[in-house]
């Protein structure tokens, strides 16, 4: 017990690693701050920040461990964004912030969830890229809908159409929560970085002792090959299932902090739409798929560059572009994988052979 | 009678998806991967006739028949540059790989031709067809793109079936190792179903283009995502099934924008699809394909 104790395992050493990289980062942060040193666009893009590194972490879990791929993050955040901002704006008043917004956090996630659940139940049982295609069907639908919801609270309860703000037929003294394509206006203002990290911990902790259980490495297995794992008596669709709720959850999770880092919240096809689920996608493909540190890396990394050079505004999703192709015939191509692997015996860099000689 | 121009308008919109879908499922049944860069191949294509007939002041006939060689190209380099060194690779890797060539597509569009809508020129010049003492109007270019979308299903029907390189494109899609062993060139293979796939797209794209004229960098992504669909609807790899796959979502969408809400035709469009995965993953006309260890 006493060695076991002194010695950690590769893999505890390695998520330790990952808290530490995030909570020093923080520090330094909080640092240049406090001293002056970052300025005020890009202090500004600190929650954003914090939202794209849970995102991309969610994302890692589908991609990644699952293996499959899910154009769908953004309208998973985009539930969970709108879900809590509701429910924000209808306690403005009566609750105090920090347990309102603690409360907007689990409300945000069982809604995302509850939507990945009903979305993966269909599609999980199929194998290919239906997932791909269905998840991006699904973000389409739900921008589709809340552009076109109108919901509102008065005495007599909640009222809601897909009409327009009349046909809500409020009382005096109502007030409006959803106003169609306008979104939901006056959401206050309770997110800021300190929240941003503490949930990019919290996210970290979920998905990497998710990764690290029994259900986790069951999950790998269906990846790896899912008739062996099926033949061993793992229920696919089950594991599948759990998953993908959970990554569809912390994408509710990010948008909620996206949500009350913003006071007028839209479903726009910039921030919620096909576009966003890309840039999330290329930050896990950088980072390295099933690499969770490395897509921390990559989103903040993506985020950052943009705003240090402007000059290449115009270019930058056609480097994205380039960046995902490249990547992915690097790192996939079967002659690409047998080309690295003769160079590193060449160069004797992790080479097993050279030692055995 | 206003029912019947919403269904007339919905088979013209139904046969651009056939049109579109048919390219997906023929890539689709033989490199067994989904090429999400279809789309942006008819926006390419759509483009190619904009600047050669509206720029140059060429012959619509000759735009379309450049358009169809400058999609050929473009989706075979496509496959050689981006798709064939990931052959063997994962399901995964291709997908992400195809979003990636999409998107890249989409930018470069975006950088020759800017941002804004471009109003594109009908190539079809036909006086429109009046029924009924001109209660009922159908539009030439409807009747053009039923007419060629019917053509294209058959002839590539006949062309898989009777053609050498059809029945090779068959081989591949049963069985690409046993495929090679008979002597087939199954990268070539792979290569014509590109070439054919892009330039029914060049063509889809005009008749896009000039049933609903305004050309924007992503005018092709959304009807490719419905083009598939479509294709799904009627069972991906099927030929006759990708065009029924098409025109039944053409009026479906059609139907539901003037009865229920313009708003949701997407939503409902996205909807059939989770449906038919639900209830009949295979599609109307698909086979089950039995998976082996």
């Amino acid at each position: 017990m006493k060695a076991k104790a002194g010695k950690l395992s590769k893999t505890t050493k390695n998520d330790l690693i990952t808290y530490g990289m995030v909570i020093l980062t923080y520090i330094v942060v909080q640092i240049l701050v406090s001293s002056g040193h970052v300025s005020s666009l890009i202090q500004g893009l600190l929650v954003p920040f914090c939202t794209y590194v849970i995102v991309a972490i969610a994302l890692n879990l589908t991609v990644g461990i699952l293996g499959e791929l899910s154009l769908g993050h953004a309208g998973f955040m985009c539930v969970g964004a709108f879900a809590s901002a509701v429910f924000s704006l209808a306690f403005k008043n009566t609750m105090p912030g920090g347990l309102r917004f603690f409360l907007a956090l689990l409300i945000g996630a069982a809604a995302a969830a509850a939507v990945g659940f009903l979305v993966g139940i269909p599609v999980l049982r199929l194998r290919g890229d239906y997932l791909a295609i269905v998840t991006l069907a699904f973000g389409e639908i739900i921008k589709n809908i809340i552009n076109a919801l109108y919901l509102g609270v008065d005495s007599k309860g909640l009222h809601f159409t897909m009409k327009d703000a009349l046909s809500l037929n409020m009382e005096e003294d109502g007030l409006m929560l959803i106003k169609g394509a306008q979104g939901v206006t006056g959401t206050p203002n309770d997110s800021n970085f300190t929240i941003g990290v503490v949930l990019i911990l919290v996210t970290l902790f979920i998905v990497l002792n998710f990764i690290h259980s029994r259900t986790g490495r069951a999950v790998m297995s269906i990846r790896d090959n899912r008739i062996a794992a099926e033949s061993v008596g793992i229920n696919v669709t089950k594991y599948k299932l759990i998953a993908f709720t959970v990554s569809a959850s912390l994408a509710g999770v990010a948008g909620v902090l996206y949500a009350h880092n913003l006071s007028t919240l839209n479903a726009l096809p910039k921030n919620f739409g096909y576009n966003m689920s890309i840039l999330i996608l290329v930050f896990v493909v950088l980072g390295g798929i099933g690499n969770i540190r490395g897509s921390i890396i990559a989103a903040v990394l993506l985020t950052l560059l943009p705003e240090v050079l402007r000059g290449l505004s115009d270019y930058r999703m056609l480097i994205y572009a380039v960046v995902l192709i490249v990547m992915m015939i690097f790192n996939w191509s079967p002659n690409a994988v047998f080309f690295r692997k003769r160079l590193k015996q060449r160069l004797g860099i992790g080479g097993r052979k050279k030692e055995e000689a | 009678m206003s029912f019947v121009a919403h269904l007339i308008n919905g088979v013209s919109l139904g046969s651009v998806y056939a049109l579109i879908a048919l390219g997906y499922t023929m890539v689709y049944g033989i490199a067994k991967m989904l090429n999400f860069a279809h789309g942006d191949v008819i926006m390419i294509g759509g483009y190619v006739v904009f600047v050669t007939v509206s720029g140059m002041g060429m012959n619509p006939l000759a735009a379309i028949i450049i358009s169809m060689a400058v999609c050929t190209v473009l989706g075979v380099t496509i496959e050689r540059v981006a798709y064939r060194p990931l052959r063997g690779a994962s399901p995964l890797a291709v997908l992400i790989t195809a979003i990636g060539v999409s998107y890249l597509l989409q930018n470069i569009a975006l950088l020759v031709f800017g941002s804004d809508t471009k109003a594109f020129t009908n190539v079809v010049t036909m006086p429109n067809l009046e029924l009924f003492e001109g209660q009922l109007i159908i539009k030439s270019v409807t009747i053009v793109t039923v007419i060629v979308s019917i053509i294209i299903m058959v002839g590539l029907t006949l062309f898989v079936k009777r053609t050498k390189i059809g029945r090779a494109m068959t081989a591949v899609s049963e069985d690409k190792g046993a495929a090679q062993l008979m002597g087939i060139n199954v990268n070539g293979t792979i290569a014509v179903t590109f070439a054919i796939g892009s330039s029914l797209a060049a063509i889809a794209g005009v008749l896009l283009c000039s049933a609903y004229p305004s050309l924007t960098p992503y005018t092709g992504s959304m009807p490719g995502i419905k083009a598939f669909v479509a294709a799904v609807f009627g069972g991906i790899g099927s030929i006759p099934g990708a065009f029924i796959g098409g025109i039944l979502l053409g009026v479906i969408e059609n139907l539901s924008k003037a009865y229920i809400s313009s708003q949701l035709s997407d939503a409902i469009v996205f909807s059939i699809l989770i449906i038919v995965l639900l209830v009949k993953p295979t599609g109307l006309l698909g086979r089950k394909i039995q998976e082996k260890v």
